[in-house]
């Protein structure tokens, strides 16, 4: 007998019983739903973060003091690593002719205030060069001034977001704030350019690197931002830094971290995220497999009968086999095809209620979750299947 | 045609042995139209079960146009179902989800006969049981005999050679009733073999050999025309409330 004929022959019996057919199929429809959201959310997770990475431009090496991927030495018996500091940041420049560009970091969080207005935000103390390295833009005013690394003037620029909250419908520019004990002059307003790398850059106060310094009473760096040319080895600079800070503190105590390096194993985590949430909503498959298998021996009881008659009609038992794994199969499907529909309108909806996240379903998770409901209407339609294909034909008949 | 030779069938329910069938011996031949007769649990639905090859006798041997039936794989008996014999029932057993055109078409759509086949196949069986006007409504749509005539239908569109049935105008008023035998018989006349099982001696009077089936046994055969008019009740059957009302 031909496919077709099987397949309209189990639309036809699920169509009898419409409502029991449904609601196995809506169980179903949740189950696939289910993995199509939280898949997108972990892929929209993922995609998030990297993204973030992704627009530091591919050339940057961030210098962490300490040194975070020691392996096998114990902690404690390097000494404790030597401060990062603008020295650190000035040999390197002056010792690596690859570096195109270079930002000293110095952050914390302190109270910005503007007459009774107060925000907490990040601090951050650079240079000039922090503007192209991390590729922001002004709005208003001018970034920090060149040539002040070590004496750091009295001025701020602020973000986006920081200055609309201490000065709402007021020109920030020129306004003098405070920073912890500190006043200083608004200089600049920057772009809206949100969070990059942990850091929400629209609610910033960036100060000169010196100022902050002093005004952290700190003296190591946070970080340094180390940008290579575009044709730069980015390996070899990485070693270039590795060395030229080592033979300045007499010790291995620096990480270079390469975008790359944080990409991947940000994306590693974020991918196994989404695996297990991905794994939670086939938890809600295997729920809907057990509804069809429900659905499915109610149906072979019910039709005792019909099943006796086609035995007698000379239908063979791998065709009653075939006959009710077909509706199982069908609920199971069409089961899916409307979980995914909805999947997908309800991934939609997240992305309009919260635009900057991109959650997006990923097509292998698709795919994956029609499979598993193909699977499992297969697996869990077998049982009621072969119960029916064993019916005494005799005994069928006669509704016993 | 058929042949039937010592053939015995025993249910075992809980430790009691219920001898359904016990030493039958009969042959008919090909076109011959056969009612078997006999009082309530004399085994007449077991015979037929066993000759339409649904169930399988404990001892004996059957023979079906030349071959050996106890020889053959469940699946074989099962083809041999397909082709060769036609089942209708006392409650018709109509699938109530299709239509009549549904129904009858519903022996080749198993047996993988091509979709214009068997639309001409069926306006041919149901023109040959005169219910094609009812082709499109469900059962619960049609009278008993309606349904009993699609029924006909479905049982004889795969041409097989042998129909069997099972006391089929059980469910029949007299009318319904005669224009089924009608059908039927048309059919025999063209060379069908005919076995009706029945306790309506106007029906087995119309056919060419009544057997009649006590406790198991054939104990007599003769033409159908030689039924004794009145005395039902001296060869062990009921009267059938049909003469006494
Ligand atoms: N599946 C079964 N299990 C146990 N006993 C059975 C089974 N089928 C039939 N029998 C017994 O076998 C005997 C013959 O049954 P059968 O159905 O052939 O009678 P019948 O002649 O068709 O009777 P009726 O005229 O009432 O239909 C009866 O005693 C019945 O109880
Ligand atoms: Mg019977």
């Amino acid at each position: 007998m031909r496919l077709r004929s099987l397949l309209g022959f189990g639309l036809e019996a699920l169509f009898a019983h419409r409502l029991r057919s449904l609601l196995s199929l809506v169980g179903m429809s949740i189950g696939v739903a289910a993995v199509v959201v939280l898949t997108g959310l972990g892929e929209g997770a993922r995609t998030y973060v990297t993204d973030q990475f992704a627009s530091l431009g591919s050339h940057l090496l961030i210098v962490v003091p300490g040194r975070v991927e020691t392996v096998g030495a114990l902690p404690g018996i390097g000494g404790t690593p030597k401060d990062l500091t603008l020295e650190d940041s000035e040999a390197l420049r002056r010792e690596i002719p690859e570096i195109r560009r270079i930002a000293p970091i110095a952050m914390a969080t302190e109270a910005v205030a503007h007459r009774e207005r107060r925000r907490q935000v990040a601090v951050v103390g650079a240079t000039p060069e922090f503007l192209e390295v991390r590729q922001l833009a002004m709005r208003r005013g001018t970034f920090l001034p060149p040539g002040e690394l070590r004496r750091g003037s009295a001025v701020a620029v602020l973000g986006a977001e920081t200055a609309a909250e201490l000065f709402p419908g007021e020109d920030a520019l020129g306004k003098v704030v405070r920073i912890g004990g500190l006043r200083v002059r608004v200089i600049g307003v920057l772009e809206p350019r949100g969070v990059q790398m942990g850091l929400n850059l629209d609610e910033v106060a960036v100060i000169p690197v010196a100022t902050a310094m002093r005004l952290f009473n700190r003296s190591s760096l946070f970080r340094i931002l180390v940008e290579g040319s575009s044709h730069t080895d980015l390996d070899r600079l990485s070693q270039r830094v590795i060395e030229v800070l080592t033979e300045r503190h007499g010790d291995e105590d620096v990480t270079c971290l390469t975008q790359e390096a944080m990409l991947s194993s940000f994306s590693q985590i974020l991918t196994a995220l989404t695996l297990a949430v991905g794994a939670i909503g086939a938890i809600s498959l295997a729920v809907a497999g057990i509804g069809i298998m429900n659905v499915m021996l109610v149906s072979v009881s019910e039709r005792t009968t019909e099943v006796g008659l086609l035995r007698a009609l000379g239908v063979s038992r791998d065709q009653i086999v075939g006959v009710f794994l077909v509706e199982a199969t069908l609920l199971s499907i069409l089961g899916g095809l409307v979980g995914t529909g909805l999947g997908l309108v309800g991934v939609r909806v997240l992305r309009l209620v919260y635009p900057a996240f991109p959650a997006a379903a990923p097509t292998w998770a698709i795919a994956a979750a029609l499979a598993t409901a193909l699977v499992v209407g297969l697996a869990f339609g077998v049982l009621p299947a072969r119960r029916a294909s064993r019916l005494d034909p005799v005994t069928a008949l006669n509704g016993r | 045609m058929i042949e039937l030779a010592g053939i015995r069938r025993t249910f075992r329910v809980g430790d009691q042995e219920v001898r359904a069938l016990v030493d039958i011996d009969a042959s008919f031949e090909a076109g011959e139209y056969i009612a078997l007769m006999g009082p309530s649990g004399s085994g007449k639905s077991t015979l037929l079960n066993i000759l339409g090859c649904l169930d399988r006798p404990d001892a004996g041997t059957y023979r079906l146009a030349g071959r050996e039936v106890g020889d053959l794989s469940s699946h074989e008996l099962t083809l041999v179902r397909r082709h060769e014999i036609g089942f209708v029932f006392q409650f018709f057993h109509l699938v109530p989800r299709l239509t009549a055109a549904r129904n009858v078409e519903l022996p080749m759509l198993f047996a993988g006969v091509p979709r214009r086949e068997r639309r001409r196949r069926v306006e041919a069986a149901l023109a040959a049981v005169d219910i094609s006007n009812r082709a499109d409504h469900r059962p619960d749509q049609l009278s008993g005999g309606q349904r009993q005539r699609v029924a006909i239908a479905r049982a004889t569109v795969m041409e097989p050679r042998i129909l069997l049935a099972d006391e089929p105008t059980g469910n029949l008023d007299r009318d319904s009733s005669e224009r089924v035998l009608e059908v039927l018989e048309t059919m025999n006349a063209k060379g069908l073999t005919l076995v009706v099982v029945t306790h309506d001696p106007r029906v087995a009077r119309r056919a060419d050999r009544v057997l009649l089936l006590v406790d198991g046994q054939i104990a007599k055969s003769f033409r159908g025309s030689e039924l004794p008019a009145g005395n039902l009740a001296a060869l062990g059957l009921p009267t059938p409330p049909e003469s006494t009302s």
